[in-house]
């Protein structure tokens, strides 16, 4: 796509405005160090091929991550990058936007991050609705720590924290998402799906607010079974299909389960967001009308000229 | 119509020729129940004491909860006011005279043994003839109570007068008590008009004219019933001047300092200086995130720092406590960010309202790993002011935390200061968006200074991934002992490379002597006045003041040496040197004195209280006289506790 062409994107912002064109190379940063077969593998080739679509500028375009497996991600890209602390990914993103509107920015966390010791932010970020993409790579399992109990793990499975099988039925992030108030994207996707990967990825970035997507994803290592009936068998997916939200026309074929769902319906997108034996792939919600805290809440800078008469005034009403 | 009290001498109120006392500084208190305005009556006092020109510290009376139950002595809340002819650097010593819109109210501030003997007391006195029997006996034993004491109490119909005027008696009585003090004071009614108009400015015209006129019934009161005039000297300053609170003036200094952001979470006594920034940064550009909580406030600060010019975040010990991480990852990463902490009394939820100075350990030592940061404590209003616009050039250059430790008695306090002259060279932007020279590093450390420049999002050819991770030049996470060494040392070399840009910090008084006493923070001036006494009196004592506290200014080990002994005054919990078990081995000591002696190998010793409220001059003064009366072979002897303690 050439850069024009972002135009219609309301972050277009982030689009050179030069000739230049970008290539993969111009995205990848170091060696990937993730296990062989980890789904985070998948994820990275769709965000590059998202970025290589949207003609990105890389100075323009900054990766904020917290701490786990995923959030490596931002140092095997060659954009700007914050690989900051656990569970905090979100604040430092509202801070880079909040004062640098114009930078494109995209957020990853991991289950635990975004679900457990980060939790009250992701709430609060999906309430503030600023303009960023908020990929949640939920392996329902703690894997940089080795194999410990996330709240996205399956009841009953066993780790080293809950060795008899996870207590609690797991928590659902689309759900609890699409419980927020002021949420105004949130969809699924699976890493073993890359078409619908994609797909999603940009429905996310051409998005006017907070896009979450949360991206179901394998660990070989700690969680080697969990959705493996789900790739070898197709007919468990069901992909939700609308021209609001994900069309992808070359999965008809192996994914059957098509169920057309307009994502304005918030109320069929929480009945859909249920746990049910299918697992549902594509966008629940979509409200472009949501108010974006960026909007209501940022002054733009006087000029120093301007400020300096300003407290000068001020300085007078405390003046002696 | 007046009645005059049974506790002391009788005396005429009533006079036909009231008596002018003239006198260089005089020490008034105005306690109320909280919500009945007496916080409004004595701001607005002040500031028109120190428009007209007489030196003012103010310290605000503020009870822990927000609608304590009426007529306790624990809900007292209120404002006092030391004016003075010349400068006045700190709240003094005894109370002379108190507006009490209760007695209750008033036993709390007797008790705590705070007014002057010959306090004159203004008293509201419906109270003795309340409906409800308890609260007759409870008038009659408060004032048997207070009969202990040789105070002159005038009892003063403030609520029948107030009546004449308005419906609901807990409204008006400030203003009526703000009238009484305008007549005894001589002060100027046009500036308190002005000042009232100010401080109802968000309200109508109608709650304007009714403040109005129950400022004028108390003053035409106080001229027909009163025979107590006092006059306090005002020079009209030589430069122009301003006068506010400490923490309106880190409000304004950050807006000097050319501050966009500031991310802050509701913490006493931090937060009012948010609440101005917010109001400010409307017009002046910028925003005030009221974040999620105190991390997130921490991580939105640096999130815009780590895209732009350094951000600021505004908190309180507990808050502080839980930036503990973001801090750390601050350090790491070499982000510029700047943190005004306003310290209460801790641990804990501790004090909120109440003044301490213990978070400084924290502030230097709280990050698990080596965390080195720029600390600077402002000791004045006016520093308060100044202290951002440093901060932010440090944080800055230095790619570094800077922490400005304020605390709750500058938050509150008023006090004029030289009108600050804003510099659009303060405000200047250290934003570049230019492309990178080929070869730049992130972390382009100078191997010898640690310094570095800093590359921000959207410059081109500039692109890197900060981590908290450790990391070489290329932020290139590296866990190598030698890249660790390097790096770490990288990041506090810039400390040393600051302390050689410092002055050393001003002796007061001699620059030798038997004894310095050291300080930092907002308990400058009652030291130093200390200090004139204990020097007017013969001794032979000085005291320093340090407003960087990390790196500490240079200089002074030799400083120290110059005197037999050295002592810090704080405002933080030490162990009383006699107290049982206690040694001068297992003793723990004020948080200047551990930092100090770790610096200069000087036996350092500290008299240190933590009594929630600002320490007055006598009670050191007393400490002074009791440290030089000790014999020097026991440098850990006891230390006889001075009026005032906790």
């Amino acid at each position: 796509m050439s850069a024009a062409g972002n135009r219609s994107c309301p972050l277009f912002c982030a689009a050179v405005e030069d000739d230049r064109a970008f290539e993969f190379s111009d995205y990848e940063g170091a060696t990937a160090r993730w296990c062989p077969g980890c789904g985070d593998h998948s994820i990275l080739t769709a965000v590059e091929r998202l970025l290589v679509a949207e003609q990105l500028a890389p100075e323009q375009t900054v990766f904020v991550s917290g701490i786990g497996c995923s959030s490596r991600f931002p140092h095997y890209l060659k954009t700007y990058g914050f690989h900051g602390i656990h569970g905090r990914a979100l604040p430092v993103a509202t801070g880079v936007k909040l004062h640098r509107p114009d930078l494109t920015v995209f957020v990853v966390m991991g289950d635990g991050d975004c679900t457990s010791i980060g939790a009250g932010h992701w709430l609060h970020a999906m309430r503030y609705n600023m303009r960023m993409v908020a990929l949640l790579l939920d392996n329902s399992i703690y894997g940089l720590t080795k194999n410990q109990t996330s709240p996205t793990t399956p009841q009953g499975h066993p780790s080293n924290t809950q060795p008899r099988g996870s207590y609690l039925p797991p928590l659902n992030p689309v759900e609890v998402a699409l419980g927020v108030t002021n949420a105004s994207f949130v969809a699924q996707t699976a890493e073993w799906v890359p078409a619908h990967l994609f797909a999603t990825l940009r429905a996310a970035y051409h998005h006017d607010g907070l896009a979450f997507v949360r991206i179901l994803q394998r660990c070989p290592i700690y969680m080697p079974g969990n959705y493996q009936r789900a790739v070898q068998y197709p007919d468990m997916i069901e992909l939700l299909v609308h021209d609001d939200g994900v069309m992808v026309p070359e999965l008809d074929r192996t994914y059957r389960n098509r169920l057309a769902h307009d994502p304005h319906d918030l109320n069929r997108a929480r009945e859909l967001a249920m746990p049910d034996e299918r697992i549902r792939l594509g966008v629940f919600f979509r409200d472009e009308t949501k108010v974006k805290y960026e909007d209501l809440r940022r002054v733009p800078m006087r000029t120093a000229a301007e400020r300096i008469g300003m407290l000068n005034a001020e300085l007078d009403k405390y003046a002696i | 119509m007046l009645t005059e009290t049974r506790a002391s001498e009788p005396t005429t109120a009533m006079s036909p020729a009231p008596t002018v006392v003239h006198c260089s500084e005089h020490t008034i208190e105005i306690v109320s129940d909280s919500g009945e305005g007496a916080q409004k009556c004595g701001q607005i006092f002040g500031a028109v004491s120190a428009k007209m020109g007489n030196g003012v510290w103010t310290v605000e009376i503020i009870p822990a909860e927000i609608q304590p139950p009426p007529r306790i002595p624990d809900g007292a809340s209120g404002n006092r006011i030391r004016i003075g002819a010349g400068p006045v650097t700190n709240w003094g010593d005894d109370t002379n005279l108190v507006v009490a819109f209760n007695e209750q109210v008033l036993l709390a501030r007797h008790r705590l043994g705070g007014l002057a003997d010959d306090a004159i007391i203004l008293l509201e006195d419906k109270w003795a003839a309340h409906p409800d029997e308890d609260v007759q006996a409870a008038w009659r034993a408060a004032l048997d109570e207070l009969a202990e004491r040789g105070y002159r109490i005038i009892f003063v119909p403030m609520e029948e007068r107030c009546l004449t005027l308005v419906d609901n008696p807990r409204k008006g009585k400030n203003m009526f008590a703000l009238g009484m003090l305008a007549c005894i004071y001589a002060r100027d009614m046009d500036r308190i008009r002005d000042q009232i108009a100010y401080a109802f400015r968000k309200k109508s015209e109608a709650v304007y004219a009714q403040n109005v006129a129950l400022l004028q019934l108390g003053y035409d009161w106080a001229q027909e019933n009163l025979d107590v005039r006092i006059d306090v000297p005002a020079t009209p300053p030589a430069e122009p001047m301003v006068v506010m609170n400490g923490n309106e003036a880190i409000g304004m200094g950050a807006l000097a300092a050319g501050f966009e952001l500031c991310a802050m979470y509701p913490i006493t006594p931090a937060t009012s200086a948010s609440h101005y920034l917010g109001e400010m940064f409307d017009r002046f550009g910028g925003v005030l995130h009221q974040a999620e909580d105190e991390i997130a406030a921490a991580g939105v600060a640096i999130g815009a720092s780590y895209a732009g010019n350094v951000a600021l975040t505004i908190t309180s010990g507990p808050g502080l406590a839980l930036k503990t991480e973001f801090i750390g990852l601050a350090v790491m990463t070499e982000t510029p960010l700047v943190i005004v902490d306003v310290q209460r009394g801790g641990p804990s939820t501790g004090l909120p309202t109440k003044v301490e100075q213990s978070d400084l350990l924290a502030v230097l030592y709280g990050q698990p790993g080596d965390a080195p940061k720029v600390v600077l404590a402002p000791a004045t209003i006016e520093e308060c002011f100044h202290a951002m616009i440093t901060a932010r050039r440090i944080a800055e250059a230095f790619r570094a935390v800077v922490v400005v430790l304020s605390d709750a008695n500058l938050a509150t306090g008023v006090q004029p200061f030289p009108r600050p002259v804003p510099d659009e060279r303060w405000m200047q932007r250290s934003f570049d968006q230019d492309a990178v020279p080929p070869g730049t590093t992130p972390y382009d450390w100078d191997p010898r200074t640690g310094l570095s420049r800093r590359i921000l999002p959207g410059q081109p050819n500039g692109m890197f991934t900060l981590t908290g991770l450790e990391h070489d030049g290329r932020s290139k996470v590296a866990y190598s002992g030698g890249v660790h060494e390097h790096s770490s040392a990288m990041r506090s070399r810039k400390l040393a490379v600051l302390q050689s840009m410092l002055l050393p910090p001003a002796v007061h008084g001699d620059d030798s002597g038997d004894l310095l006493v050291v300080g930092w923070g907002s308990t400058k001036g009652a030291i130093e006045e200390a200090v004139d006494r204990a020097r007017a009196a013969g001794h032979r004592v000085s005291s320093l003041h340090l407003t960087f506290l990390s790196p500490l200014q240079p200089g002074v080990r030799e400083i120290f040496a110059r005197f037999a002994k050295v002592c810090t005054v704080e405002l933080n919990f030490s162990d009383e040197p006699d107290a049982p078990f206690i040694t001068p081995e297992n003793r723990r000591l004020g948080q200047l004195a551990w930092l100090l002696r770790a610096a200069t190998l000087v036996d350092v010793d500290c008299w240190t209280r933590v009594p929630g409220e600002p320490l007055h001059p006598g009670a050191i003064a007393d400490a002074i006289a009791a440290r030089l009366a000790r014999s020097p072979s026991k440098p850990n002897d006891s230390t006889p506790s001075a009026r005032g303690a906790a």
